[in-house]
């Protein structure tokens, strides 16, 4: 090993503090970008994969009752390779252990076993016996939340009537990877079950013998799904078809898709500033750091070294302090890549996780890592070599200070010459001043970014579940009912209030773009259930016309006063052009609200009810929750309370593990870049310094200086990293803007606090280790070489 | 090295330097000429500013000149390039510093490979040690070695190469004199065994003695040249 290389380990060995720290600071950046990116495609290919070995439908399609005999001719569709008729029914649980209903989908089953499409992966059992009726599979997450095991039993009331099942299966669907109850937020595997049982039982249980009432397709590769979906509808319109949709509308995918997109969406915004800004400190800091080798440099030169061998010298200490920042960071973000793969596979249920590692990811990392790191040294170096020996060697001729304009304002603040000499050194370097700022600014807005969310979720709770959805429970009728009805739930044990609300499936369109949604009808004056604006306030939904959400009225391109074309799902199908008379704000999926009168002028079949929004009396709500199981008419039960804390749990689950990674990052990255700033600002100033410990300064007042430059830089920072921050809280809003979940741009006072915080935690332990030092400041020494 | 008609090593004549340091500019040389014979031991006397550091940088190829000229051994180094200059300082060239300048990370003997790794046809590391008499001391580094000692380091890196020209800035002005005389005498004892041309500048005049000429310095000229008819060792200088 040559001298040189000797010489390069040893100093490495000497400054490993903070070629750690500009490692670190690297390796958050890599992490990021490796994390994010595996986690993503990752969960993308796993989705693939799944989907392709279980047969995962294209098009879906509910309809109220249709003869078996229509099977040929969906069959026979041009497109189309496989089709398969099935019954889907929803049911009403009762769970032990459980005191309001939960919710399930019943699935039929083939005679042969295994459905042709959505095929299932047992995990534990087998399918029922074709003739058995109480032999079901249920899904996964079910069977864990309940612990049953084959030959358990529970209850349900199908049609009304109450009946015992046993588990003889446990298993997946790729219809059902993303489970969630009708009405529901978020999946609450407790209460809401996918049950697979013989097609045979379900005929039987509602009176569909010899019909169907679901079909799914598969089309070949290259059909068209927009034609195939036109086919069936008009197929099925005679037998109450409700509209067949893609892969894009079927519930568990979509909410994948929108995982997806946020997973993107965290990819695409955090790690490229991750990146950028550790690849800014770390280009500030070897800049700074190889200055202070500006002797040694004459020195090399002196003795007969050339500018290359020099340069690749400093290189090298450049390089493998980036090799080890790139290796800790891919290390790292593998590992939580991974973790983050395995946490969404456990969410959703997949039967395998398909772990993708894209070499070009780790590429750009260390390209970026890499590139940043050489740049930074090649100035450095590049500055210093054109020096001549002699004066590279000699100290730096002192700085020119001069009385800049600014030093007006400031001279009143500085009590001292020590500060005087602590704001000349800020002003004097305004560059230097300025990029440590911004690096300062950079990590604190990282924090911001990071933490912000959890300010916006809990203004998304507050709005949802406090100022617009206010009800305790949503009641759904199986069947649409006459508004007489409404005095059947008023009667129900302990309801102090119910609105009624009728809910129509519906397909909008403006020009090319058309979406699937439902149409909701509230009571005027309504207390439970409320439209609001983007400001929250209650909206009256006007007598005439459609009120969009703000989301879909900008998927559509609408402003109220245009005009879109809205297809009816049921009943008579009509199709109709309706005006835009208001847009609302909702955090939740693409929602639309009508007048009732308008909605049931607009359906065409005379005024009807979908179910009702009622305030519970919470002290009869195991009456009420009987009541609802023994009552037929009703197909679904909603709990506001059990929703929010639902809601809370995923939440916790995954933005606060995600955002729990980044923070860690961000906060590592605030460290990094604090600690490397005092350190180099001592190394600068060593003589200094030392000369001021001479003159009898103590200890206290000398690192003063340091500290009061230090301080100041990070105090300007922090609001500057404030304003940053919100901008990148803002894009990451944006990013994960989707049509089923969209979060409110917050961040608050206790989050701007936070980041602060933080940031002068990491400059109070910085400045504590840079105190001491000057403390033990060779006083001798550093007077003694030449100035 | 007393030959009737001396070698030149090197020639300088007219030779100007103006520094500027921001807004002050200082004349450091003001047409000076000198002349330095093969093999011979010469010291640089003269007060502070006087341009013997600034002669010494030309000399060594650390700096250029303003205007002028000085030659080596008939080469103008003052058109040289840098990577020319650099070539001069790697085979020509060796340097011994008033505070050593060694690297604190590399051990004695790895401050002399730094340079016989780079070297045309250097002497083995511990072979220089040994003829500044640190062989004992090659694996200690810079901060486990006396000021003395460290400068005899510094020496051994200069001469390893077996340079044409040792160039000594104020070699003992950091050491007290029972130091100093071990490092001159280290100095003269390369100076005679390898026929190195010997520079010295120094405050100390006492060390005058122990050169084959002096001269003196005064405003960025050689102002007296002085040839010593009797040579004394150092350990007979008086400090």
């Amino acid at each position: 090993m040559s001298a040189l290389d000797r010489k390069l380990l040893r100093d490495i060995r000497r400054v490993w503090a903070q070629a750690l720290a500009i490692a670190l600071v690297m390796a958050a950046g890599v992490a990021t970008l490796v994390l994010g990116d595996g986690a993503y495609r990752s969960i993308r290919e796993t989705r693939g994969a799944y989907y392709d070995r279980a047969s995962f439908a294209d098009v879906f399609v509910q309809a109220r009752r249709a003869p078996e005999g229509l099977a040929r001719e969906v069959d026979a569709l041009p497109g189309v390779a496989v089709a398969e008729t099935r019954i889907v029914q929803a049911a009403l649980l009762d769970l032990p252990g459980l005191m309001e209903p939960g919710a399930a989908a019943l699935v039929s089953l083939p005679e042969s076993g295994q459905p042709r499409l959505n095929r299932l992966t047992l995990r534990s059992g087998r399918l029922p016996d074709p003739r058995a009726i109480d032999e079901v599979v249920v899904n996964e997450a079910f069977a864990i939340a309940h612990g049953f095991r084959g030959g358990d039993r529970f209850d349900i009331v199908m049609n009304g009537r109450k009946r015992s099942l046993r588990v003889v299966g446990v298993a997946l669907s790729p219809e059902y990877v993303y489970a969630m109850g009708p009405g529901d937020i978020v999946p609450d595997d407790r209460r809401f079950a996918v049950i697979w049982m013989p097609r045979e039982a379900l005929e039987a249980a509602f009176d569909l013998r010899g019909a169907f009432n679901s079909v799914t397709l598969k089309l070949w590769p290259g059909a068209r799904e927009a034609e195939a979906i036109r086919r069936l509808d008009d197929l099925l319109a005679p037998y109450g078809g409700s509209g067949a949709y893609g892969r894009r509308d079927q519930a568990s995918n979509s909410y994948l898709d929108s995982e997806l997109q946020q997973l993107d969406a965290m990819r695409r915004v955090l790690p490229p500033i991750f990146l950028l800004v550790s690849a800014f400190l770390i280009n500030m800091t070897l800049t700074r750091l190889l200055a202070l080798e500006r002797e040694q440099i004459g020195l090399f030169k002196a003795l007969g070294y050339d500018n290359l061998p020099i340069a690749w010298h400093y290189m090298k200490l450049a390089l493998l302090i980036t090799a080890v920042g790139v290796v800790m960071g891919l290390a790292a973000g593998l590992w939580l890549g991974r973790g983050m793969t395995r946490l969404y596979g456990e969410f959703f249920h997949f039967p395998f996780l398909v772990f993708v590692e894209d070499a070009r990811t780790y590429l750009l990392a260390v390209v970026t890592a890499g590139g940043a790191a050489v740049l930074g040294a090649a100035r450095a170096v590049w500055g210093i070599s054109r020096l001549a020996p002699a004066t590279a060697m000699a100290p730096a001729a002192p700085p020119r200070f001069s009385k800049s304009p600014l030093e007006a304002l400031v001279r009143p603040l500085a009590g001292s010459q020590l500060t005087m000499m602590a704001l000349r050194r800020l002003i004097r370097w305004p560059v230097r001043s300025g990029l440590t700022m911004l690096g300062l600014a950079l990590s604190a807005a990282l924090l911001v970014g990071s933490l912000f969310t959890v300010d916006s979720l809990e203004v998304m709770i507050d709005t949802t579940f406090n100022r617009a959805d206010r009800q305790n429970a949503t009641l759904a009728f199986v069947e649409p009912r006459a508004p007489a009805a409404l005095a059947d739930i008023r009667h129900l044990p302990g309801v102090l209030r119910a609105e009624p609300y009728r809910a129509t499936p519906v397909r909008l369109r403006s020009g090319p773009i058309s979406r699937r949604t439902a149409i909701v009808a509230k009571v005027p004056d309504a207390r439970l259930s409320r439209a609001l604006d983007a400001k929250a306030r209650p909206v009256e939904i006007p007598p005439s016309g459609i009120v969009l959400s703000s989301k879909l009225a900008h998927i559509l391109g609408v402003e109220p006063g245009d005009t879109i074309d809205v297809e009816i799902l049921e009943g008579r199908r009509r199709l109709a052009q309706v005006r835009v008379s208001a847009v609302v704000e909702s955090y939740f999926g693409i929602v639309t609200f009508m007048h009732p009168a308008a909605l049931d002028r607009l359906i065409g079949e005379g005024p009807r009810i979908s179910g009702a929004y009622v305030d519970l009396d919470s002290g009869r709500a195991r009456d009420f929750f009987d009541a609802v199981k023994a009552s037929p008419a009703i197909g679904a039960v909603q709990l506001q309370d059990r929703a929010l804390q639902k809601f809370r749990d995923t939440m916790a689950r995954n933005i606060d593990v995600m955002m729990t990674t980044y923070l860690g990052l961000a906060v590592t990255v605030a460290f990094g870049v604090i600690y490397n700033s005092a350190r180099i600002q001592l190394s600068e100033s060593a003589r200094e310094l030392a000369s001021l410990r001479v003159l009898g300064f103590t200890s206290g007042e000398t690192s003063g200086v340091l500290l009061t430059e230090i301080g100041l830089l990070v105090v300007l920072s922090i609001p500057l990293g404030w304003g940053l921050g919100y901008g990148l809280a803002a894009a990451m809003v944006e990013a994960f803007d989707s049509e089923l979940f969209r979060i409110p741009l917050i961040v608050a006072p206790t989050t701007y606090a936070r980041a602060a915080l933080v940031v002068l935690a990491a400059a109070a332990v910085s400045m504590i280790i840079v105190r001491n030092r000057v403390g033990r400041l060779d006083l001798v020494a550093v007077l003694k070489t030449r100035d | 090295m007393q030959d009737a008609n001396p070698r030149s090593v090197f020639e300088a004549r007219g030779l100007t330097k103006v520094y500027r340091t921001g807004d002050v500019e200082v004349r450091a040389l003001r047409g000076l000429d000198l002349d330095l014979y093969a093999g011979e031991f010469a010291v640089f006397l003269g007060p502070s500013g006087s341009g013997k550091s600034t002669l010494f940088n030309i000399l060594g190829g650390l700096d250029r000149a303003t205007g002028g000229s000085a030659k080596f051994e008939g080469q103008e180094l003052t058109t040289l390039s840098d990577r020319e200059l650099t070539r001069y300082r790697r085979r020509n060239v060796g340097f011994v510093f008033q505070f050593y300048n060694l690297v604190p990370s590399l051990t004695a003997r790895e401050n002399v490979a730094l340079v016989t790794e780079i070297a045309d046809r250097p002497m083995s590391p511990d072979e220089a040690l040994d003829m500044v008499g640190l062989g004992d001391r090659a694996g200690h580094f810079p901060a486990q070695l006396s000021g003395g000692e460290q400068q005899r380091v510094a020496i051994a890196r200069a001469i390893a190469k077996r340079p044409e020209v040792l160039l000594c800035d104020e070699p003992t002005g950091a050491l007290d004199s029972a130091t100093g005389v071990r490092v001159l005498e280290a100095l003269a004892f390369i100076n005679e065994t390898l026929g190195a041309t010997t520079a010295v500048i120094t405050h100390n005049s006492s060390i005058r003695e122990m050169a084959h000429r002096v001269l003196y310095f005064g405003d960025g000229r050689v102002s007296r040249v002085e040839t010593n008819t009797a040579r004394k060792s150092p350990k007979d200088l008086s400090w």
